[in-house]
């Protein structure tokens, strides 16, 4: 009897504090706050189990719950900001912070691409990294997106975008806010090809980044609950000095006003995106080929 | 008067007596000297206003609004209103105008001039039908082969929740979208405050002219010290750390043409910085109605595709 209470302490209390947890057996909701086993909590792709809150994850994350295992080959790695003007503020530099985001994720910018299979299909990925900087759109990552659009463009396959981010990064000012032409600029020219562009919006997506590239998908897709729009929480909360309803901005409330396609939930999203390549692709390039038989090609 | 511009105030309200005194032979020559030496003053300083200055001058009340530069600068002009789906939003006006002898379609942001104006007008921050409406008349100005002029003046997009209702995200890349797919000659000019995504939306020309003491952010400096550093006090830091002025951005290659605004700023001489402007334009869009359709869209894809600002 002894030995199977020492094997299995189940009631034993939660402490609050991260600290006094063993290290990899609870991991504590951002959402709700409950307290998750670690190793389901994985096993659900990272959404709560209590409030199904789907957290944010890494780029590496995400890529391997979409793609087919193996198959993502990164173009464009070092790709990185060249703090072009020299931003600072007192003691504290651009250059350190982007060193600093660089060692916490691992990646040279805010966000990545490359090519890879789903469901067999040739696709290019791109997909945000949140904790690099809040996601943010700068003159390295508008580039990496931009080149993301002419890679898909090229090969004539299909792009899939999952996007996150809080905006233009501010540190390089004016720069940052014509990403957002550069970007829409690669996106119309890679609508030539035919092949559809899949634009999923993840928490939280706002700012330039919905203002130019990320809701403009030939397919909208948001992760449920996320805060998408083009102000955020707070910004609302002080322009119109009311308290802004929880629901508001999120994935549903978008899908309700029209400016979403679907609400997708994580573990549902990579057979969502087999099936709508599967429906578009095959009928793309077709159009693709009769435009250009018309026009005597 | 601007705070940076106290030190003027008793030369000019000196002259501004002297004016009214009509009587007396030394007063005309006590008048020149007087405006000669506030001319002086307004050229030192106005040669160099910090960044954060520059935006109380692009901000200035009585600063040329679109609507002043249509009334001024174009010999006819007819407002047209609405997105035909939801309202017509003031804070962006547009129609068709003359400009030195050619048709072409004319877009601008609109602010107030007092409060009722400005409450019609919502300080110049569009809502998602203000986009929509100045897609409209694009699409309506490639369909007759008018080239587009545009005039961008906003502190931004409005962000209210209904707004976010009407997709105010939306609207925007869809503008940018739509005007740079346009094939016609295509040409913006910054007047006064080009804020954020929301000033971007109907700016992204074949050519970007900028007011010499406009300009143009990814955030008001206000909001991006808020956002750095958690202190909207910070704005003036803000301000010189992003490049916001017309100088700065040309430096950059973010814009193509400073056009040089009247001693002492644009609202000294409205008349004045119209016609400047006005020709600015005119001679852009000359340059521009040389090129051929298909030149046209190669150089506009080119211009935005190959904006450079990272290393490899």
């Amino acid at each position: 009897m002894k030995e199977i209470f020492k094997r299995h302490p189940r009631y034993r209390t939660a402490p609050e504090s991260f600290t006094e947890l063993p290290d990899d057996l609870w991991v504590r909701c951002d959402q709700c706050r409950e307290l998750v086993y670690a190793k389901e909590y994985e096993d659900a792709l990272w959404v709560c189990s209590k409030c199904k809150y789907h957290a944010q994850i890494t780029a590496r994350q995400r890529i391997d719950i979409t793609v087919d295992p193996g198959s993502f080959y990164e173009r464009d790695a070092g790709i990185h900001s060249s703090d072009p003007l020299t931003f600072r503020s007192g003691s504290e530099t651009y250059a350190n912070k982007l060193r600093e985001w660089q060692d916490k994720t691992g990646t040279r910018e805010a966000f990545l691409y490359g090519i890879a299979r789903l469901d067999g299909k040739e696709i290019v990925l791109g997909v945000a990294e949140f904790k690099f900087s809040g996601g943010s759109l700068n003159g390295a990552t508008g580039e990496k997106i931009a080149r993301a659009f002419n890679l898909a463009g090229e090969r004539s396959v299909p792009l899939i975008l999952f996007s996150s981010g809080g905006g233009a990064r501010m540190q390089e000012g004016t720069i940052s806010l014509l990403q957002m032409a550069k970007t829409v600029a690669a996106l119309d020219r890679f609508k030539e090809s035919g092949q559809p562009y899949l634009s999923v919006m993840t928490d939280p997506c706002v700012g330039g980044i919905t203002a130019s590239y990320a809701m403009l998908g030939d397919v909208n897709i948001a992760e449920p609950g996320a805060y998408i729009g083009f102000a955020g929480r707070r910004v609302i909360e002080q322009t119109t000095h009311q308290k802004l309803p929880q629901s508001a901005a999120r994935a549903e409330f978008l899908l309700e006003h029209g400016m979403i396609d679907l609400v997708v939930a994580r573990a549902e999203m990579r057979s969502v995106l087999g099936r709508l390549l599967e429906m578009y692709a095959g009928a793309g390039s077709r159009a693709a080929e009769k435009r250009l038989v018309g026009q005597g090609a | 008067m601007l705070d940076f511009e106290n030190d003027l105030r008793p030369i000019e309200a000196e002259l501004a007596a002297l004016r009214q005194d009509t009587n007396g032979n030394g007063n005309h020559a006590r008048e020149a000297d007087l405006q000669a030496v506030l001319d002086q003053r307004l050229r030192d300083l106005y040669a160099q206003l910090t960044p954060w200055q520059k935006v109380q001058v692009a901000r200035h009340r009585e600063r040329p609004y679109t609507l002043d530069y249509l009334q001024r600068a174009f010999s006819d002009y007819l407002e047209l209103h609405g997105d035909r789906s939801f309202a017509d939003d003031r804070a962006i006006v547009g129609g068709p105008a003359i400009l030195n002898g050619r048709s072409v379609m004319v877009l601008g942001h609109q602010k107030g001039r007092d409060t009722r104006d400005n409450l019609a007008r919502n300080f110049g921050m569009p809502h998602p039908e203000g986009y929509r409406k100045a897609e409209r008349l694009m699409l309506q100005a490639e369909r007759f082969g008018m080239p587009v002029v545009t005039f961008v003046d906003t502190p931004g997009a409005a962000p209210g929740l209904v707004d976010e209702e009407r997709g105010q995200a939306e609207a925007i890349a869809a503008s940018i979208a739509t005007m740079l797919a346009l094939r016609v000659p295509t040409v913006s000019a910054v007047i006064g405050e080009g804020g954020s995504g929301g000033a971007l939306a109907i700016a992204v020309a074949d050519r970007i002219l900028m007011l010499e003491h406009a300009i143009l952010t990814v955030a008001s400096p206000e909001a991006a010290a808020s956002i750095l550093w958690r202190d909207a006090g910070k704005a003036p830091d803000a301000a010189a750390g992003m490049r916001i002025t017309a100088e700065d951005l040309e430096k950059l290659g973010l814009v193509d043409r400073i056009v040089s605004e009247p001693l002492g700023g644009a609202h000294r001489d409205p008349p004045g910085v119209a016609s400047t402007l006005a020709t600015a334009i005119d001679e852009t869009l000359r340059e521009l109605e040389r090129l051929s359709v298909d030149e046209l869209i190669a150089q506009r894809y080119a211009k935005y595709r190959d904006i450079g600002f990272f290393l490899e």
